[in-house]
């Protein structure tokens, strides 16, 4: 299983703060992650499909796209950070 | 120390306790941040600080971490709001102590412009025209940039 995060205007778009899913077999990073979850159409298609600038994190660190993901790992996605 | 909160901060305070913790501090550099009534035009009437717990907390540990690497400073304080805020609101302190200003002017903008870009604090403005998502500024991925042009 992954943990799956969503913060702010994304969390918004999906109606999802977070959810648990069986790895998929095709997926090994973020990319693919990303790929797989546009798939479900809608909302995710239009967030997932690179439109509009996100940011992923696995296990609490900022990663780029090409980063690996494991089984038990914690996946977030989020639109570039505004605080300060 | 990193300490993020819904209440508000006494940065006079933070800043005393900070300079007397030992005798060797020579400069206290702070930066306080304060929600604006204004934003590209619009009237600001509040926003909501939304971050994610625990990411939040060690993106700001590390950012310090690489501020203490770089710089010859003896600690570093980040407050960073969260929740409901209005204008005039303060919303971050940063507080560098060291020995000398130059140093601890330099970490201070250091560590602003990382959080700026690194550590997953999101605003919702609430304005005239309802609610918004505030966007993130190209002029801060600039800030950050420059850091590591002079590495």
């Amino acid at each position: 299983m992954i943990k799956l995060l969503y913060f702010a205007r994304l969390r918004e778009a999906l109606g999802t703060a977070q959810e648990e899913i069986a790895m998929p077999n095709d997926v090994a990073d973020i990319q693919q992650l990303m790929a797989w979850l546009a798939q479900r159409g809608g909302a995710w298609q239009e967030e997932f499909t690179g439109c509009r600038p996100l940011r992923a994190a696995i296990n609490q660190e900022l990663v780029d796209n090409a980063a690996a993901i494991r089984d038990g790992v914690e996946v977030a996605f989020f639109p570039p950070v505004t605080g300060g | 120390m990193i300490k993020v909160q819904h209440e508000d901060f006494d940065a006079g305070a933070e800043m005393a306790r900070m300079r007397m913790a030992r005798p060797d501090v020579g400069a206290v550099a702070a930066f306080i941040g304060q929600v604006r009534d204004l934003n590209e035009g619009s009237k600001v009437s509040g926003m909501t600080l939304e971050h994610y717990p625990g990411m939040t907390e060690k993106a700001l540990e590390g950012i310090v971490e690489r501020a203490k690497g770089r710089w010859d400073i003896f600690d570093a304080l980040v407050i960073h709001r969260i929740g409901a805020l209005k204008p005039l609101d303060q919303i971050v302190l940063v507080v560098v102590t060291g020995a000398h200003r130059g140093e601890a002017f330099a970490a201070c903008e250091y560590i602003m412009d990382y959080l700026k870009t690194e550590a997953p604090f999101w605003k919702k403005e609430q304005n005239d025209a309802g609610e918004r998502w505030v966007e993130a500024r190209a002029s801060d991925d600039d800030a950050k940039q420059r850091w590591s042009e002079s590495d």
